[in-house]
């Protein structure tokens, strides 16, 4: 097995055994979403309009769940170190656990997304919609959270502040996916437009995450 | 294989570590980075393999790999075990063979030598520190790297672990390997040089916490080195402690 392919699989394994931040995810965004129709109570037209965005906001809080150990637990059982000593390119060893971080906790979110998209009274393509939408945003979200998950490394309790970092960066991101989700139910805006300007952020994020956060990692090491 | 140092100086948190330590390390070859706590031995061990920046000095490699830097030719056994707690004793190794190994390589028989075998599906969390230290020693025999740098490789270990890691080095440095170690006890072994951070403490008066000559001068100078690197005349064979 190669580098990277062992990082996958043992990120993946460490996510969802006993203490992985797996299922974690997935399960406050049900929850998070669940709650919404008792807070506005039973206005059906309502849910559908907004249903999208509570959604989107539900999977962008859910993905900041459990990144602010994606790379302090390995900085603090001193993995890190030989990971950084290693032959593998440190950026693309990021981009894999970016990758093992997103199958374990955004794609999850993907698959459940549909579910609760029933409580919120979405019909048919509106729940097409959205799958699609977060399926293109979600990884957008994880490699944006890289960058905070690599700045905060050193710092004993960095969630909140992976968080504040995170949280205005993935601003464009939410406003096309939601604009995107919206499409079906709101007939004047088009899918296609933000829907493209979604996947080319997620692109970028892809592109810039890596080398951002093994920028980062390399400096908080010295 | 030559591992060269000349005139380092670390600077962490503003402050001198330590300042013109240089030594040279051949193959075959130990060297034994001794000092006080907080007299940098980490820091130059982190240092040679590339997690401390060189504030200034150098560090060379003569007859190494030029496409790698040192430390990509080198094992790191640090203060930390980098093993998963929720990973067996297997997959731990495992990992650590795949990513830091190029193929398959076979993990039985290293386990098998720290003496972990009976153990390998049990999650690393079950694990005592002895154990948990002879697992990341196991990861140095899975992976061939001639550099091999030691933190206190002793600490947690009981006498067996001891001697069989005391094993281990001597066929590493047998095979034209090079080991850098930072310790306070002896390791038993011949081929010893030894690099001194901060004052080298007079054997007369060595004990004590209060320091040898200056009192508690020690924490407050910057560390100077003071011995020059001195091989030490190696009986033939073995005769050390054992």
């Amino acid at each position: 097995m190669t580098a990277l392919a062992a990082m996958l699989v043992r990120d993946m394994r460490i996510a969802v055994r006993v203490g992985g931040g797996a299922l974690m995810g997935v399960l406050f965004f049900l929850v998070v979403a669940a709650m919404v129709p008792f807070a506005l109570g039973p206005d059906l037209a309502l849910l559908k309009r907004i249903g999208p965005a509570i959604l989107w906001l539900a999977a962008l809080l859910a993905s900041l769940l459990a990144l602010d150990r994606l790379f302090a637990a390995d900085h603090e059982d001193g993995s890190l170190d030989l990971i950084l000593m290693g032959r593998a390119p440190l950026e693309l060893v990021v981009a894999i656990k970016g990758v093992a971080h997103w199958l374990t906790t955004g794609l999850p979110l993907v698959v459940a997304a549909p579910i609760i998209g029933l409580f919120l009274n979405l019909d048919g393509p509106a729940e097409v919609t959205l799958v699609l939408t977060l399926l293109a945003g979600t990884p957008a979200l994880t490699f944006i959270g890289l960058i905070g998950a690599a700045i905060a490394v050193t710092l004993r309790r960095g969630g909140l502040l992976v968080a504040v970092l995170v949280l205005p960066l993935t601003v464009p991101v939410l406003i096309f996916g939601v604009a995107a989700a919206n499409a079906v139910s709101s007939r004047p805006v088009p899918f296609g437009t933000p829907f493209t300007i979604l996947c080319a952020l997620t692109l970028a994020s892809l592109v810039v995450g890596p080398f951002a956060a093994a920028a980062a990692l390399r400096q908080e090491m010295e | 294989m030559r591992l060269t140092a000349s005139n380092l100086t670390c600077r962490r948190g503003g402050r001198e570590v330590f300042a013109g330590v240089s030594f040279s390390v051949a193959s075959g070859e130990l060297l034994a980075i001794r000092g006080r706590n907080g007299a940098g031995k980490s820091s130059l061990l982190r240092m040679v393999v590339g997690l401390v920046r060189v504030a200034d000095g150098q560090l060379a490699l003569e007859a190494g790999d030029p496409e790698l830097t040192i430390g990509e030719q080198a094992h790191y056994l640090g203060h930390q075990d980098a093993l998963k707690p929720s990973l067996s004793v297997r997959e731990n190794l495992q990992f650590w063979a795949d990513f830091l190994g190029t193929g398959a390589a076979a993990i039985g028989e290293p386990l098998a030598r720290v003496g972990l075998e009976t153990l390998a599906d049990l999650p690393a969390a079950y694990l005592s520190a002895g154990q948990r230290r002879r697992l990341s020693i196991a990861r140095l025999l899975v992976v061939t790297r001639p550099i091999w740098l030691l933190d206190e490789p002793l600490s947690a270990l009981d006498a067996v672990a001891q001697q069989s890691l005391t094993e281990f080095m001597r066929a590493h440095l047998a095979g034209g390997g090079v080991i850098l170690a930072a310790t306070h006890g002896a390791l038993g072994l011949s081929a010893v040089r030894e690099v001194w951070l901060g004052e080298a403490p007079s054997p007369l008066v060595g004990e004590g916490w209060g320091g040898g000559s200056g009192g508690g001068a020690t924490t407050s100078t910057p560390a100077r080195r003071v011995a020059n690197p001195t091989p030490t005349p190696s009986p033939s064979g073995k005769g050390e402690e054992t």
